[in-house]
């Protein structure tokens, strides 16, 4: 917006036709803008119904937590929504990928770094395969990763039960992992320090034994802020960021124009797979087993907190700072009517209601930017 | 003007006998043009004349099954639309040469996005492409007062226009415009063709590919008339006038039996 203010006003004939571009108009550009007004929502009416613990710092927590490994996916799964894909097999691949894990760790007595390692190339491979299906078919991703999201899920009871001689619950991950450095970036809390000097200098609550009440936040929130961060930072100011965009938009005059289009979609479906692989890590390490119904239609909430954020349906369009919020009104409407008198099965009530507002609202975006009539 | 004639004698891009077939279909059976410096070469037919095919051709999105391609004299196999573009051959598709969601500076820089920064932290500089984007738009005379609002929001002879300014930013010896007028209105198509004629003066060979006569015969130097997969001929402006050229594409005396029951409005 500063820039146009640079340039001399002689220098460009106005059209009595066109409208000054309004604050409103450049906001309304802000695919993330339906989120943020949709979190306003919801912050609003918990204030008024749910029992004030809710806004205090473990119960900020206690929301952050789930929030963030949805977020993780969401994040992933708004960035291949907006290159134009869907993949609906991330959450059965939170499973596989916690099988492969716990495989690694407990049968194959690897070390942690080396499971983790194999695990997030494990995925990644499989999410290229994905891809590569997808764009040599030319099927629908949402009919392959559908088929995948089966394959995968079954695979990982198959696999388990190999695992643990019939049982679908793998067991004695925490032992394998031990108490290393590596684990602390998967598992536990963060920023313990710096909360424990917070409630030395009494800013935050503490027992009377003067620890806090609340040790730190949970890691998986700080790479769920992290992961936002970057992948804000890909989107809108870089290369990549514009090739993922153009192929969602129209992949054809994106390949015309020279952009390497099966490649950003194979690294896309990569990507959302490593992101289950970290969720499956990070969620392994903390419960110290393994299931076979890890992840359990998280491909859906998934893609709901990202049409939340504002990635629209049919790609080129959406921001990961929106599935971010997305994440957290999710987080915050599963945990949030604990808090209030509602039963809490109103839950998915909710959900689907915002799921069809927030469609709505980003169709009718669409057309105010795009200047459809 | 005598003295360019002579330096362009040489062709900017030549096709020989170029054959193309999908499966047992034969789409162009040897077919064979060239482009000069500074003209605009006008590719005539009908539908299934080729045209599009011949178009893919010549901009890297299929390869030929015979017949050989020369970029400045020497003999090119283009793989991928990227080599074409990076050997100077910018092509612009009817409609498919934006994005609509996507702003005008994107699309703008599209596929070249220049980039500031170290490895791997290395970002778009949008401060400039901002800018450079406001600069050619204003030099075509199409006011884009927010180089961040979304194509959709341009009307369809803008955005061929901005289109065709990306190609000649991006260095384009040859610029193949398919069908740039078809879907516009009369002062959109002016607009366009006006551009197209300012382009040529600037230097660089233009093929338009159409098929409304009049369009062609507004600016084209030279026509090369498709009719199923062959070339019917090439001729100068001077030597054929616009009723012959809308005979020959259309194939023959059918339509002009129909033109003439139409009252010649065809």
């Amino acid at each position: 917006m500063t820039e146009i203010s640079k340039i001399p006003a002689t220098s460009i004939k106005s059209d009595e036709r066109m409208k000054k571009v309004s604050v409103l108009t450049s906001l309304m550009r802000r695919p993330e803008l339906g989120a943020v007004a949709g979190l306003l929502m919801v912050v609003t009416f918990f204030f008024f119904t749910a029992d004030t613990s809710m806004f205090s710092l473990s119960g900020l927590m206690t929301i952050l937590a789930p929030a963030s490994q949805l977020g993780i996916l969401a994040i992933a799964a708004s960035m291949l929504m907006i290159g134009g894909e869907f993949d609906l097999s991330i959450g059965s691949m939170v499973a596989f990928a916690g099988l492969t894990f716990g495989g690694l760790l407990v049968n194959f007595g690897q070390p942690l770094w080396i499971a983790i390692l194999f695990t997030l190339l494990f995925a990644a491979m499989l999410g290229a395969v994905n891809g590569q299906i997808v764009i040599r078919t030319r099927l629908p991703s949402f009919i392959v990763t559908l088929a995948f999201l089966f394959i995968l899920r079954g695979l990982t009871l198959v696999g388990l039960k190999w695992a643990t001689g019939g049982s679908t619950q793998l067991r004695g991950i925490s032992e394998a992992v031990g108490d290393t450095s590596i684990a602390s970036l998967f598992s536990g809390l963060a920023f313990q320090g710096f909360f424990a000097w917070l409630a030395e200098n009494d800013l935050i609550e503490k027992f009377d034994n003067g620890i806090p009440k609340v040790a730190g936040v949970p890691v998986s929130v700080v790479w769920f802020v992290g992961l936002a961060g970057v992948a804000t930072w890909v989107l809108l100011r870089t290369r990549v960021g514009n090739w993922i965009f153009a192929v969602g938009g129209d992949a054809n005059a994106a390949r015309n124009s020279g952009v390497p289009v099966d490649r950003v979609k194979t690294g896309l479906f990569a990507l959302t797979a490593c992101a289950a692989a970290l969720v499956a890590i990070i969620t392994v390490v903390d419960a110290g087993s393994t299931d076979a119904r890890r992840g359990f239609q998280k491909e859906f909430e998934a893609i709901i907190a990202a049409v939340i954020g504002g990635s629209l349906l049919t790609g080129g369009y959406g921001s990961a700072i929106g599935a971010f919020f997305g994440a957290i009104i999710f987080g915050l409407v599963s945990i949030g009517l604990t808090y209030t008198k509602f039963d809490s099965d109103w839950f998915q009530v909710f959900l689907g209601s915002m799921l069809l507002l927030a469609v709505l609202f980003n169709n009718f975006i669409r057309r105010k930017v795009t200047g459809e009539r | 003007m005598a003295d360019m004639k002579s330096h362009s004698a040489a062709a900017i891009i030549e096709a020989k006998d170029i054959v193309k077939h999908y499966g047992s279909v034969i789409a162009l059976s040897g077919i064979s043009m060239k482009v000069l410096q500074g003209e605009v070469l006008c590719l005539l037919g009908d539908n299934g004349a080729g045209k599009s095919t011949l178009i893919k051709t010549l901009s890297g999105v299929v390869k030929p099954s015979g017949g050989e391609l020369l970029v400045d004299g020497k003999p090119v196999t283009f793989s991928s639309p990227r080599d074409a573009l990076d050997a100077g051959i910018a092509t612009v598709y009817q409609d498919l040469a934006m994005i609509p969601l996507m702003s005008v500076t994107r699309n703008f820089f599209m596929g070249r996005e220049p980039r500031k920064g170290i490895p791997p932290f290395r970002y778009i500089d949008f401060k400039h492409c901002d800018a450079v984007t406001r600069e050619e738009m204003h030099k075509i005379g199409i006011d884009v007062r927010d180089p961040n609002q979304a194509v959709g929001t341009l009307s369809g002879g803008e955005r061929q226009c901005v289109a065709i300014a990306r190609a000649v930013y991006f260095g384009a010896k040859v610029l193949i415009l398919d069908e740039p007028t078809s879907a516009l209105g009369v002062a959109q198509t002016s607009m366009v063709l006006k551009y197209i004629n300012h382009v040529q003066q600037n230097g660089l060979g233009v093929i338009f590919i159409t098929h409304n006569v009049r369009h062609a015969f507004a600016v084209g130097n030279r026509f090369t008339i498709l009719n199923r997969g062959k070339t019917l001929g090439t001729y100068a402006k001077s030597e054929i006038s616009i009723d012959e050229l809308q005979n020959m594409m259309a194939g023959g005396k059918e339509l002009q039996a129909l033109s003439n029951e139409l009252g010649g409005t065809i």
